[in-house]
């Protein structure tokens, strides 16, 4: 008969001056950021590749000024779309709700309503929006995949049958606090990027700091578990897409601001490039695990991929080339870089 | 005298017209480890599952310290203090081990954002009184670079966490190594120091023999055995005695006397 020693396997004495790794904040830092690293590793690699290409043009600040003034309709979408990847779905409808937020936006404003009220429809409506495709996905128990494929369509075709493909012009949208506040300069700098980097930083928070966030990280990575100890699991989900949702209509709102105008397929470009980011950014596609700042990070890689390539002295032609190639490398990079727990 | 914590007496549970149970008498005391033996289908999972309140009981009476428990339930067994840990563990595999030992019971301030030191803080105490110091490992570490033995503490002690009394330990050793057994063992023993209970259900005969004050040998929903340590000197004692159930049983099935025990 075999009998077992208690404790045989624990380890005996302790020095006291000894300290975990994981107890010193620099390395605790490094570990709990590595896939938000490995991203800001991809693009920092990549932007010295277009430096040493082209120093002249990648030196100047207006390549980067006008960067960061696209670049927050797509950090806003890619860093709610970390929640829902971590939560184990995907949302496939934001560019139709992104596109029918900033309507209600553009509608409100061309009335000659106050943009602020605007702002607010926006919000709300993209998470009714939201809300409604998360219980689709959720309550009706649908393939998030395909549900939400199918109600980018269904809201597409909603504004261009209401709108029959016109567009709504908001001239005097340039003169408003709302404009200055969200869309003007800030000692030359876009202060649509201070607005992405407090975005960015709450959610971050709310992602790791909050009930919420953990809440997500657990039901993306053990429904039933969650679900034994008393998470409402459903819940958690719905209120994931209403998330996106109202990021949504943020990022349909800033769009809007840089042109001047709504039009029927506000957001649609959005959708493969925001897909991407997430991905590039270190999120994995199973679950339980993500990074807001490596999303937006990687939001940042793929916006510099168009705009780097044409600068590096490239025709347009190569942009798609690079794009998927920049894509298929920092996956392997991330593969490389995290592992896999179940 | 040792308090009495929970008492379950003359339990009975049938599915239509089968018996899971016919009158089941169980008690546990204050730091005490029950062991809980018995073949597939003896009805060890439905009286663990009457005992956290999933499942209810078709008669008999439940009493907490000593005080009958009317409209026994999930929650009446969580205000008990009784926690079951079932053998799936129920734990997210790529999250800490402090995100899962407060799973579902994050302690926030009041706008829903965690203090996190202070459940550092908890989480390495907890992690203390099981006698979970493994240096290799912090509140930080990921649940899934743990082995088999350490997940179950991190079962464990988010089961004390969760003030439990009575810790409910479904079947903790089954598909562990050795070595693995015996981490548990040690967490369950220093369970026990801190004078909580537990109930320690098992297949294997020797580990329960190995753990347990007292054991309770269940047969066809009904006790067997009820017997304490002093009584039971091997652990070939026992398994001698359940093979002698086992056959008595069958001829008592055979014979049709088994009343009530219809299988």
């Amino acid at each position: 008969m075999i009998r077992i020693r208690e404790g045989a396997l624990t380890v005996q004495g302790s020095e006291t001056n000894w300290r975990h790794p994981q107890e010193q904040p620099l390395r605790r830092l490094i570990s709990d950021n590595r896939a938000a690293l490995g991203s800001l590793t991809v693009f920092v690699a990549m932007l010295l590749i277009f430096t040493v290409a082209n120093p002249k043009v990648f030196t100047t600040w207006a390549l980067y000024s006008s960067v960061f003034t696209t670049l927050p309709v797509a950090i806003f979408l890619t860093v709610a779309l970390v929640f829902i990847v971590t939560v184990g779905e995907i949302d496939l409808s934001f560019p139709a709700t992104m596109g029918f937020a900033a309507w209600m936006f553009a509608l409100i404003v061309k009335a000659g309503y106050d943009p602020g009220l605007g702002f607010a429809a926006a919000l709300i409506s993209g998470a009714l929006l939201g809300a409604f495709v998360g219980s689709l996905v959720v309550y009706a128990n649908l393939s998030s995949l395909i549900a939400t494929l199918g109600m980018n369509f269904v809201l597409r075709g909603l504004i261009q049958i209401f709108t029959e493909g016109k567009s709504i012009a908001l001239v005097s949208l340039g003169d408003t606090f709302l404009f200055k506040l969200f869309s003007s300069e800030l000692w030359g700098i876009p202060v649509q990027i201070v607005w992405a980097i407090l975005f960015t930083v709450f959610a971050a928070y709310l992602f790791n700091r909050h009930r919420f966030g953990v809440h997500v990280h657990i039901v993306g990575d053990n429904p039933d578990s969650a679900a034994q100890m008393g998470i409402d699991v459903k819940q958690v989900r719905v209120m994931s897409f209403v998330f996106v949702g109202v990021a949504a209509g943020i990022a349909g709102v800033f769009s809007t601001m840089i042109n001047f105008t709504w039009w029927p397929t506000a957001g649609d470009g959005y959708l493969l490039p925001v897909l991407a980011s997430v991905f590039v950014g270190g999120t994995p596609t199973w679950g339980g695990v993500g990074t807001v700042v490596g999303g937006a990070i990687g939001a940042l890689t793929v916006s510099f991929i168009q705009t780097g390539i044409v600068g590096a002295g490239l025709s347009g032609f190569y942009i798609q080339f690079f794009n998927g190639l920049i894509i298929i490398l920092s996956l392997l990079g991330h593969r490389w870089n995290q592992i896999r727990y179940r | 005298m040792t308090e009495r914590l929970i008492e379950l007496k003359d339990i009975k549970k049938s599915y239509g017209n089968v018996y899971a149970l016919g009158g089941v008498d169980l008690w546990v005391d204050k730091g005490e480890v029950v062991g809980l033996i018995g073949d597939n289908g003896a009805g060890k999972s439905t009286l663990i599952k009457i005992l956290a309140g999933a499942v209810r009981p078709s008669g008999g009476e439940i009493l907490v310290r000593g005080k009958k428990v009317f409209g026994w339930s999930a929650a009446r067994s969580r205000e008990a203090g009784i926690e079951t840990v079932f053998q799936d563990r129920a734990l997210a595999m790529q999250q800490s081990i402090v995100r899962n030992i407060f799973m579902g019971n994050e302690r926030t301030n009041r706008f829903g954002f965690l203090k996190v030191a202070e459940e550092v803080r908890e989480a390495d105490r907890l992690m203390r009184e099981i006698g979970f110091t493994s240096k290799v490992f912090t509140p930080h570490s990921i649940v899934g670079q743990l082995s088999g033995g350490e997940r179950q503490g991190v079962a464990i002690a988010r089961a004390i966490y969760r003030a439990a009394d009575l810790i409910v330990l479904d079947e903790p050793t089954t598909a562990l190594s050795l070595a693995e057994t015996s981490k548990v063992f040690h967490f369950v023993r220093q369970v026990k120091a801190n004078g909580r209970s537990i109930v320690f259900i098992g297949h294997n005969i020797h580990h329960v023999f190995d753990i347990a004050d007292r054991f309770v040998v269940l047969d066809r929903g009904r006790v067997a055995l009820q017997a304490g340590r002093d009584q039971i000197k091997t652990a070939e004692d026992l398994i001698g005695y359940m093979e002698h159930v086992a056959h008595q049983g069958r001829l008592a099935a055979d014979g049709s006397l088994a009343k009530g025990v219809a299988r």
